[in-house]
């Protein structure tokens, strides 16, 4: 195949996974709107659905009184039915998502084949976009069994989905050459870990925005048994394990955020630049988004800190991550050195 | 909510605090300060005053507060440009908001990274991590030879707990847990074995703050003894190291002069090729300098290209090409005919297209000095509604387009002159119709200049580079304790402290076992290896 065939089979691949995505979404809202009015007790019995459900009927048929005993068990029965279709549909929102990792995959490696000479897929920020979505969703699937994830599923499908069409929508870029600054091995050393550490990073917010979502409706329907016993909320983790995860999530990222940012960066920016550190605006952001990850994991053994307050202080440390990304290209584009920068940082200064 | 005190007290540390806080989070963290419950009031006599500031200097909250005045600071300096950082780009902000630009100076936001209160900060920071870490690393140093806590009464009050009943006898089970248990460290008794493991977590802490101090101080010492400095060559032009060549020379306060490496080179070309599609066009995506140097005056001469990421080291001088432009050649005569100037001039890049702007100083024209002043299009294009500007930044039809003074250049008043900007005190515009001249020049064409003035022609176009040359002696040091924090932070995350206990008790011709767990760390997780030591004891029991 030529690097043109590359170049155009990774732009189709691209759309073909975005399918997939699509399909896994739509599984798991259906998941989701099924499951509002299922019971918890109902869902965890569901596997060991057919002898449960059958005794309970026959209990009911055996029992006396028809009447009382009937209705609840259609009204069970009718849970149970609703829980196996959002086992179903969980299975093919699963099922989607691994066909669309599949194909994500073969989207971004086929984006290095189509450059001429071939290199790694992550010269612009529409190709890192492309990786680090990929890189989300291979840490969700690693994951997905070891931690018992099927409840992060439409976030992450979702939030994959709409990176991924912006990506296609906004950020595309024909396949050029590096550019000079980019042509190092540490181009390659520091970019994957700087991609594995935002997606990691990514993963973790989103246990800790469910961790403060989830907090925020205990305490309001605290009294409300039926309300705190069925749908989406109630079959997330409890808090203790939504945090436990974010923790761990975290302390996975932070160091290889670490590595990357503060480690293989300035080693990199010596050889580019002749600097270790130079507080362009990119190099700042990286600093600042390494200072409250500290934070948070500081906060998570300080009284009165932990939980809901580290919650809030990743999803800081989240926000300047992405703001780095995305915004500092938008806003001080100019101003940074950095190659996912728009305009040509090789202008003169001084 | 209350605390453990900070690692090991022997007696009945081993139980947890089995309160649970209102996010339904069981109490975890075993460093927690018991500083940080010491709020209240600061006592008035000199010694206790001095005692309590230096608690809540160093206790973990604190810590916190600094660590967000750290983040908060820092983002100034990647908003308003840095003089450190782009001295071009921050006069320019001063030019532009006259009216600011004090109250900014007096914070220091241009020099936002060693400014007095950034500064503060830190300083306040590593002041609170030697005061935290000095403490524990004494606390931490006993531990290590501490023995496991010994079993508690009441083992079901622990967070994992199993128990069951088998039929091997007490001494067989113990035996069986002793196996289980390798990597810990055991003590035994008839009926219990009390075992810990991951002592090291705390020593990877500790590495990895104190080598936070080891980065500070090995960023300190290269700036302090090294040197950096930027020149701007023109292609064929020579440069020899001594300070008075650099165009910005900044020495660190510990330098001296004489340690500059005796070398010199002349840039022989410059290449570049620039990206024509996409959304990087007009980026350069590959740019080299021929460079003939000498190590010495009278060493031999020797050729190299440098580029991006492939400095010129000489001598652990490290020679970077970090930017280049174009630099217009005209030549000036007088009304005589005679050259009264005659040379490539530098013009800065404004922007991606290179548009450039510079001013070109004719001291020795007369019947008056000529100054003039303008802007270089390297690739010249223009619209109704754009007016003139730079298609693309190679120079594919370049441009010369000036404005024209004359008068005093004011060069000998004894005050140094950007050499980018015209001193205007004692400059005249020159005027042609009554509107100002603007001289517009293809690449060999020659304008005649009014009133006598002579005459400007544009010969053609060089660049120019600019190169850095840096020499940091220390600069190992901030990196080897990067590392060091690294592997420390890693020992200190992944390493899994934690106390397993096995009891036994003999109950007629039954043994009662009871297993029980407690993870130390603050997020892990011990049920799976409690569940598998319990299924161990249990099994063909
Ligand atoms: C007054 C100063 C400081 C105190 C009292 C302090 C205390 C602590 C303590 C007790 C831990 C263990 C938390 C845990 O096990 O989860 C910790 C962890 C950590 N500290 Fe500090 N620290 C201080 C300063 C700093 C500074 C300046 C940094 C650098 C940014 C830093 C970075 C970290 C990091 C990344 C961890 C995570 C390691 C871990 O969770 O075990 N600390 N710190």
């Amino acid at each position: 195949m030529s690097h043109a065939d590359f170049d155009m089979l990774s732009n189709q691949a691209l759309a073909f996974c975005g399918v997939f995505y699509f399909i896994a979404v739509v599984a798991h809202l259906a998941e989701w709107a099924v499951g509002r009015n299922v019971p918890l007790d109902v869902l965890n019995g569901v596997k060991a659905d057919a002898q449960a459900a059958g005794r309970r009927t026959a209990a009911a048929a055996v029992g006396g009184e028809a009447g009382d005993v009937l209705v609840e068990t259609d009204e069970d029965s009718d849970a149970a039915a609703s829980a196996a279709k959002m086992a179903r549909y969980a299975r093919i929102g699963l099922i989607s998502t691994v066909v669309a990792a599949g194909i994500h995959f073969v989207a971004v490696a086929s984006r290095g084949l189509a450059a001429d000479p071939i290199r790694v897929p992550w010269g612009n920020m529409y190709e890192f976009t492309m990786t680090a979505t990929l890189f989300v969703t291979i840490g969700y699937l690693a994951m997905y069994r070891r931690y018992g994830l099927s409840w992060l599923s439409p976030v992450v499908t979702s939030f994959v989905l709409i990176t991924l069409m912006a990506d296609a929508l906004l950020l595309y870029d024909p396949v050029v050459k590096l550019r000079d600054a980019l042509q190092s091995p540490w181009l390659i050393i520091h970019v994957v870990a700087a991609i594995t550490a935002t997606g990691a990073f990514t993963i973790g917010g989103m246990a800790s925005i469910l961790y403060l979502v989830k907090e925020r409706w205990l305490a309001k329907h605290a009294d409300d048994e039926g309300t705190l016993n069925a749908g989406y909320l109630a079959r997330l983790p409890s808090l203790l394990q939504l945090d436990r995860m974010a923790y761990r999530v975290h302390a996975f990222a932070f160091p290889i955020w670490t590595f990357a940012a503060l480690i293989a960066g300035p080693i990199w920016a010596q050889a580019a630049w002749g600097r270790y550190w130079g507080w362009d605006p990119k190099e700042v952001w990286a600093f600042i988004t390494w200072v409250v990850y500290a934070a948070y994991l500081h906060a998570r053994a300080t009284a009165g800190w932990k939980g809901r307050n580290a919650a809030i202080i990743a999803l800081l440390g989240l926000a300047t991550l992405w703001f780095n990304f995305i915004g500092i290209n938008f806003f001080f584009g100019s101003g940074s050195q950095h190659s996912y920068a728009e305009v040509a940082p090789f202008l003169l200064s001084r | 909510m209350s605390e453990e005190t900070p690692t090991p007290e022997r007696k009945n540390d081993g139980l947890p605090n089995t309160r649970t806080p209102a996010g339904g989070k069981p109490e975890e963290g075993r460093y927690s300060n018991e500083r940080d419950r010491e709020t209240g009031v600061a006592p008035l006599a000199p010694r206790e005053f001095l005692r309590w500031t230096w608690r809540q200097l160093t206790s973990m909250r604190t810590a916190l507060i600094l660590l967000f005045l750290l983040a908060l600071g820092s983002v100034p300096g990647s908003v308003i440009p840095q003089d450190a950082v782009d001295s071009l780009a921050s006069s320019r902000w001063r030019d532009q908001h006259p009216s600011l630009t004090p109250l900014y100076e007096k914070l220091s936001l241009f020099s936002v990274y060693t400014s007095p209160w950034f500064s503060a900060i830190y300083v306040l920071l590593m002041i609170s991590l030697v005061g935290c870490i000095l403490p524990r690393a004494r606390v931490y140093f006993k531990a290590l030879r501490a023995r496991p806590p010994k079993t508690p009464k009441n083992l079901s009050r622990l967070p994992e707990y199993r128990t069951f009943e088998v039929d091997a006898e007490p001494a067989e089970v113990l035996a069986k847990a002793k196996t289980f248990l390798g990597g810990y460290r055991k003590d035994l008794t008839e009926a219990s074995i009390a075992a810990e493991k991951g002592y090291l977590r705390e020593a990877g802490n500790l590495l990895f703050h104190l080598s936070v101090l080891v980065v500070l101080v090995g960023f300190a010492t290269g700036s302090l003894f090294g040197y950096k400095g930027g020149v701007v060559v023109v292609t064929g032009g020579k440069f020899a190291n001594i300070s008075s060549q650099y165009d910005d020379f900044n020495p660190g306060r510990l330098f001296q002069v004489k340690n500059l490496k005796p070398f010199s080179f002349s840039i022989t070309d410059f290449d570049v090729t620039f990206i024509t599609t996409g959304r990087s066009a007009g980026q350069a995506s590959d740019f080299s300098a021929g460079v003939d140097y000498q190590t010495s005056p009278t060493a031999a001469a020797k050729h190299t290209r440098i580029k991006v990421n492939h400095p010129l080291n000489i001598d652990g001088s490290k020679i970077y090409l970090i930017g280049h432009g174009y630099a217009p050649r005209v030549t000036v005569r007088n009304t005589s005919g005679a050259v009264v100037y005659d040379g490539p001039t530098v013009f800065l890049p404004e922007d991606a297209t290179f548009l450039s702007q510079g001013v070109i100083k004719v001291p020795d024209a007369s019947p008056s000095q000529l100054g003039f002043s303008g802007v270089f299009f390297p690739t010249y294009a223009s619209t109704k509604t754009s007016g003139p500007f730079s298609a693309f930044p190679d120079d594919k039809n370049p441009i010369l387009s000036l404005f024209v003074y004359s008068g005093d250049l004011g060069m000998n008043s004894g005050q140094p002159q950007s050499v980018y900007a015209l001193d205007m005190a004692g400059l005249k515009q020159v005027k042609s119709d009554g509107k100002d001249l603007r001289i517009d020049l293809q690449v060999g064409e020659t304008y005649p200049l009014p009133n006598g003035l002579g005459s400007i022609t544009f010969d053609g176009v060089s660049r120019f580079v600019k190169l850095q040359v840096s020499h940091n002696p220390d600069d190992w040091m901030a990196l080897l304790g990067m590392i060091m924090a690294l592997t420390g932070l890693l020992g200190s995350l992944f390493i899994k402290p934690r106390r397993i206990w096995v009891s036994v008790r003999r109950d007629g011709a039954r043994t009662l076992v009871e297993v029980a767990g407690l993870d130390r760390s603050s997020g892990g997780d011990l049920s799976g290896e409690v569940d598998d030591l319990a299924a161990l004891l249990e099994e063909n029991a």
